[in-house]
């Protein structure tokens, strides 16, 4: 089935926040942050602001109605500063006039007094200062120290991860529209209606149910809408909540990317042993995350790291410890993986650095260490492996061997270009690690005249979730697509959601309105079985006609939903749904926090050229554990963009901070994702179809945030090609390899004065 | 009063002419589907099409609405996404729809109005000049894959066209709606009626293509005094005369790319130029507004640096040459007064001993500015190099004219030796910074780099 927003979207009639019509009345906001990345606040004056043409007010923290406060994990985080600023581009007074360009026009009268003080960048500088978000955590399994003493070949290193982008199209936004008796309505461009819910009561002093969150679809969110959406909504009801008029605020590009944050830039050391037959033996690693000025989601995308630091191998002994690092950036969050990429990135990096030592290849070290099922992770989950399903299979259908014997015979007969090529082998568990979060609701209504509207707490933001949803209910009413809609995701329709993140949002929501629809089917079924007078173990509907011991009836889907009306029975439903199985315990790190595993192995071979250091992906090819895909089209789409985005972060995508903490990256034209030309010339994706019994709906499993990882490929394959040019050369485990940094990893020209500052 | 035909509407505005067509589409028009991704040229989300008639034929190319004033719409037909949809979807809209090459949708838009752009284009039709089309649209979901796929359908049915009537060929197949038919009567009508955008006396601002000023004033510009040049008729065209080549000050990217001169003496000249820009931008941005915008790494200024080129400034009656070379005083500081204007600029075309090559890295190989841009055109005799020029951009704070480097070169031998030394010589005359686009570092050992590329690409050289 195709995407059900295909057809506005190609036409362009698909409404996003900043296509809303606006109300008469409505004002619109422009905010004024911080340019000093740590200090004190003297004071703010906005007295010549506000004699500005069109300015209607200007909020402060002293115009906050509740509380300062916006953290949602920790309360560290004041929506508008007060004392002090933490970081540049941190919100300090919101400007309300009557067109967005006065508004933008009066911030550049606003002055404030900041007394500087020392700014932190480093996640290492951070931890050496004690300068944490949390307190550490550690993962362990078996004993690594000791591990250690009986392993043939240890080695140690470290590795460094910078940050991504969201790069959303759509840039954040909210729009708030004020209601009777002081209620708020606002359409905020988030992943989590009732964070943003939350966040805009605690700010404005309101309740839960004086504020409606509405949300049709987001242009693009990739995690950066799922906390960071919050602020928006807040500045844009706190000024309703005071003018008591429209309030629209749709950030600019550059605003949005210096304001907002970004994936946690990390900086790990580790160390590997192996026995003489390659198994890995034991694995030590102390990573530092680099939060940025408040907790955010760090904490949960730190613990994510910890899960997702041995990838898909079985390594019996394993200590690993994370560090959340306070420093004066934008306050870093969830962004596709959630920490996962940065954990894996850590092994292969031990891996890569092992391979290199022993002079062979990563892939027969990683290919001995796939998980099996039933090994067991360092959280304490024993797994259903698809780990060697996925490789072996790759291996065979994409021919590894003849690819290996093509690369190598290249490089034989090419100077300036050189290729590479890796393997990057996957394993992602699919849940909130926070279990509670692990809970949907849907509300399904089925109309007199036979459609359905369903709603839920899923946010469709391009994965294609509503589309999901309508095969969801299409599948178990047996009715026609076009017969059902989905509306907009609404916290007066389904309270107390969970954000649209994880992966997890078809499986959770699906499941609940899977839920609701066996519901209301149970209830037509019975009345069907009392029209035909059969049992009602007999009936079946399909194609919108009953069916009585699979033979077709005259009773009709339309016929039956009225009959069902007129009897007063209700055709509508509420599903809830919780993950079964699902538990982790935080004192002990242990536990089975994940509803399941998802697998893939993916081949990645690269050309650069090494007179300009520029180069160009020749293919990917990969095998993807789908379960069994509800939705091959929209599946494979998440794959290929999410393969295509893990590569940007990996190679152009680089964010610069200056030592000052300000963002130099701060616009398209300086931070560079893939555009078409960009990508790999190929991209093959083979389908691993298992029919076992898993959690996810309809057993088609979880695939937003897996493939963004098989991108690691695109490192491993760049650093070989630079080995391949030159076979002394170790080129750092320092993501994304620009082409800068792979001329000068070429040339060798790393000398300590040169070597670029990593921001983690 | 500006006045233009936007979709199937005659549009008659007196706002401010330097609006931007972006907000004056969504804002006063409500067309939101011309969405706003950057406001700044680098995504195509805002992308319509701009058709007028040239020599008699009415023309579209694309251009990105964030970076165009309305004043340089006057007179002509503007199409957004809602200007090309039919009953149903059109034959582009329903390939997306089938291969799944929309997800959130945002980036949308701007690809279904690039590729009607690209069904009314007489460019031969294959994936490759296909692709060109739509490589201004940045798409952050798909990776770009689903999108091939949509697009190599849409070339399969375009190829069939063997008529020269490509709008009847588009509506004919679904690809836009009928009343393209009507466009070119009534643009013809509408510039019988239109007023002249050149009215301005003081405190003018000129305007070319907009793709710089928009970018760096963009607070500014809607209510700035503009003169408009772009359709400035006397600063159109690129013409020869004996060994010289004359290029009009509002000549675009796309003109010169065009230019049957340029591809006589540039056999290079596509490749070099699919490293500047994206499509749409080469349609907006004119070669004069690269040279006074005095971008250090402004792609053509190092390109022309390169050809010696000279500089003709005009002011009310007096006019004046400038060599290229010499426009540039420091920083984005130009040997220009401010009331005076690029006319045009000429410069010798190459003769069969002549060796010109362009280089550029950045971090993104297209639609990125340049970590380290070079030009070189070199006249050989016998293998002995007679006369040399060598540019260089990214390397200090204006466009370079490497003199000690092309000195150097002139009366040399060309071998690995010879480079080498000029490599060196280039590495004293540069002064890099560090900045989003590299490390001081990397770009002085890049510039290096890529004067041995100049020397393997044009002679064959092999450095170890």
């Amino acid at each position: 089935m195709k995407n059900i927003d295909s057809y506005t979207h190609t036409r362009g009639e698909s409404i996003y926040l900043d296509d809303i019509t606006t109300l008469q009345g409505t004002l619109y906001a422009a905010c004024f942050d911080a340019t000093i990345a740590h200090g004190k606040l003297i004071s703010i004056d906005i007295a010549d602001a506000e004699l500005c043409e069109g300015v209607v007010k200007i909020l402060t923290h002293k115009d906050i109605t509740g509380q300062n406060q916006i953290g949602g994990i920790i309360p560290d985080e004041p929506l508008l500063a007060a004392d002090e600023v933490h970081f540049c581009g941190m919100p300090i007074a919101l400007v309300v006039a009557t067109t967005a360009h006065e508004a933008r026009q009066a911030l550049k009268k606003i002055t404030v007094q900041i007394e500087a003080l020392p700014v932190i960048t480093n996640a290492r500088e951070a931890a050496s200062k004690n300068k944490l978000i949390i307190p550490p955590r550690t993962f362990c399994m078996g004993d690594s120290a000791k591990a250690f003493a009986d392993c043939t070949h240890v080695f140690t290193g470290q590795c460094d991860t910078n940050g991504q982008e969201h790069l959303y199209i759509e840039t954040q936004g909210a729009y708030a529209i004020p209601q009777e008796n002081g209620n708020i309505k606002i359409y905020s461009s988030t992943q989590g209606p009732t964070a943003v819910q939350r966040a805009v009561c605690k700010v404005t002093g309101l309740a839960m149910h004086q504020i409606e969150i509405d949300v049709t679809r987001l242009g693009g969110g990739f995690g950066g809408k799922e906390d960071q959406a919050n602020t928006w909504a807040a500045l844009c009801a706190l000024a309703t909540h005071i003018t008591k008029r429209p309030v629209k605020y749709a950030l600019n590009r550059m605003e949005d990317m210096r304001m907002t944050g970004k994936r946690h830039p990390y900086s790990s050391d580790f160390k590997i042993g192996l026995n003489k037959e390659l198994k890995i033996i034991a694995f030590e690693t102390t990573t530092f995350q680099n939060a940025g000025a408040a907790a955010d989601l760090s904490p949960a995308v730190m613990e994510r790291t910890l899960f997702h630091c041995t990838n898909t191998y079985f390594i019996p002994n394993v200590t690993a410890t994370a560090f959340s690092c306070k420093t004066n950036l934008p306050p870093n969050t969830a962004f596709r993986g959630f920490g996962g990429p940065q954990g894996m990135f850590i092994i292969e990096s031990a891996i890569a650095t092992a391979a290199d030592a022993l002079g062979i290849d990563a892939w027969v070290i990683q290919q001995k260490n796939l998980l099996q099922t039933g090994d067991e992770l360092p959280y304490g989950q024993k797994v259903q492996s698809e780990a060697n399903e996925c490789w072996d299979k790759a291996f065979e259908q994409f021919d590894m061997a003849t690819l290996q014997e093509n690369v190598a015979n290249f490089n034989a007969n090419n100077i300036f270009f050189k290729k590479g090529i890796s393997v990057m082998p996957i394993c992602f568990g699919i849940s909130f690690t926070n279990t509670l979060m692990n809970q949907a609701r849907a509300l399904v209504h089925v109309y007199t005249d036979g459609t359905v509207v369903v709603s839920t707490g899923a946010v469709e933001m391009g994965q294609g979730v509503n589309t999901k949803m309508v095969q969801v209910v299409a599948n178990t009413f047996s009715i026609a697509s076009n017969k059902i809609k989905v509306n907009s995701t609404n916290t007066y329709r389904v309270a107390n959601t969970s954000p649209s993140a994880a992966s997890a949002t078809a499986d959770l929501n699906g499941k609940a309105t899977l839920i609701a629809c066996t519901n209301i089917l149970n209830r037509i079924k019975q009345v069907a079985a009392t029209e035909l007078n059969v049992a009602v173990e007999k009936i079946t509907l399909q194609n919108e006609f009953v069916y009585v011991e699979n033979v077709i009836t005259t009773l009709d889907w339309n016929t039956l939903i009225l009959t069902t009306y007129n009897k007063r029975i209700s055709l509508s439903e509420s599903g809830h749904y919780a993950t079964p199985d699902i538990y982790f315990n935080k004192s002990k790190e242990k536990g089975h926090p994940f509803a399941y595993h998802v697998y893939g192995t993916a081949i990645t071979e690269v050309t650069i050229d090494c007179i300009r250091g520029t180069y160009q992906f020749d293919g990917v090819k990969l095998v993807h554990d789908f379960g069994n895909s509800m939705n091959p089209l929209i599946d494979r789409g998440q794959i290929e963009g999410g393969l295509v985005q893990g590569i940007g972060w990996m190679t152009l995508e680089e964010i610069v901070y200056d030592a000052n903490g300000k963002l130099k990256s701060n616009a398209l034209s300086t931070y560079k994702v893939p555009d078409i030309y960009a990508v790999p010339k190929q991209i093959d994706i083979a389908f691993l179809q298992t029919q076992k019994n898993s959690l996810a709906i309809f057993n088609s499993k979880a695939v937003g945030e897996p493939p963004l990882m098989y991108g690691i490929g695109a490192f491993f394959a760049l650093r070989n090609a630079i080995k391949n040019f030159n076979t002394q050369l170790r080129p750092a485990f320092d993501a994304p390899l620009t082409p800068e940094k792979v001329l000068m990893n070429l040339y060798n020209k790393y000398a300590v004065e040169n070597m670029p500052v990593p921001v983690a | 009063m500006i006045q233009f035909i936007l979709n199937n509407k005659e549009i008659k505005t007196s706002l401010p002419k330097g609006t931007l067509l972006l907000d004056f589409i969504r804002y006063h028009q409500q067309l939101t589907g011309t969405k706003i991704g950057c406001r700044e040229g680098d995504c195509g989300a805002c992308s319509v099409l701009v058709g007028e008639i040239k020599n008699n034929e009415l023309e579209y190319r694309s251009a990105t609405s964030c970076l165009m004033a309305i004043g340089n719409a006057n007179g002509k037909h503007i199409v957004t996404v809602e200007g090309t949809n039919i009953e149903g979807l059109n034959f582009v809209q329903q390939c997306f729809a089938n291969e799944g090459a929309t997800q959130c949708g945002f980036c949308t838009p701007g690809f279904m109005v690039a590729l009607a752009g690209y069904a009314l284009s007489k460019n031969e039709k294959n994936i490759t000049t296909a692709i060109d089309a739509i490589n201004g649209n940045i798409c952050r979901c798909t990776g770009y894959k689903s999108i091939e796929r949509a697009v190599a359908t849409i070339v399969n049915k375009l190829a069939n066209n063997k008529n020269v009537d490509v709008i009847g060929f588009a509506i004919e197949h679904h690809f836009l709606p009928s009343y393209f038919l009507t466009i070119h009567k009534r643009l013809l009508a509408l510039n019988e009626v239109i007023e002249n955008t050149i009215a301005p006396n003081n405190n003018v601002k000129m305007l070319g293509g907009g793709t710089d000023l928009y970018v760096q004033q963009h607070d500014t510009m809607v209510d700035s005094n503009i003169d408009f040049l772009f359709d400035n008729q006397k600063l159109k065209g690129i013409t020869q005369v004996g060994n010289i080549c004359y290029v009009g000050a509002a000549a675009t990217v796309t003109d010169v790319l065009e230019s049957p001169i340029f591809l006589q003496f540039f056999p290079n000249l596509q490749k070099h130029i699919k490293l500047v820009s994206s499509t749409p931008i080469r349609n907006m941005a004119t070669i004069a507004g690269n040279f006074v915008n005095a971008s250090p790494i402004g792609d053509f200024t190092i390109f022309f640096l390169a050809l010696n080129a000279q500089v003709v400034l005009n002011k009310s009656n007096n006019s004046r040459v400038v060599p290229l070379q010499q426009l540039y005083k420091g920083y984005k500081q130009l040997a220009k007064a401010d009331n005076e204007y690029v006319a045009h600029f000429y410069f010798e075309l190459p003769t069969p001993n002549s060796f010109f090559n362009f280089e550029k890295v950045c971090k993104r190989t297209h639609l990125d500015i340049a970590s380290v841009n070079t030009a070189i055109n070199i006249i050989t005799d016998n293998k002995v190099i007679v006369t040399a020029h060598l540019s260089a951009g990214g390397i200090g704070p204006i466009p370079t004219y490497l003199h000690k480097a092309t000195n150097y070169l002139i009366g040399k031998t060309i071998d690995t030796k010879t480079v080498s030394a000029c490599i060196e010589i280039a590495t004293t005359e540069i002064a890099p910074i560090s900045d989003a686009r590299g490390t001081a570092a990397y770009k002085s050992f890049l510039l290096g780099q890529l004067i041995k590329a100049h020397f393997i690409e044009l002679f064959g050289l092999h450095f170890n």
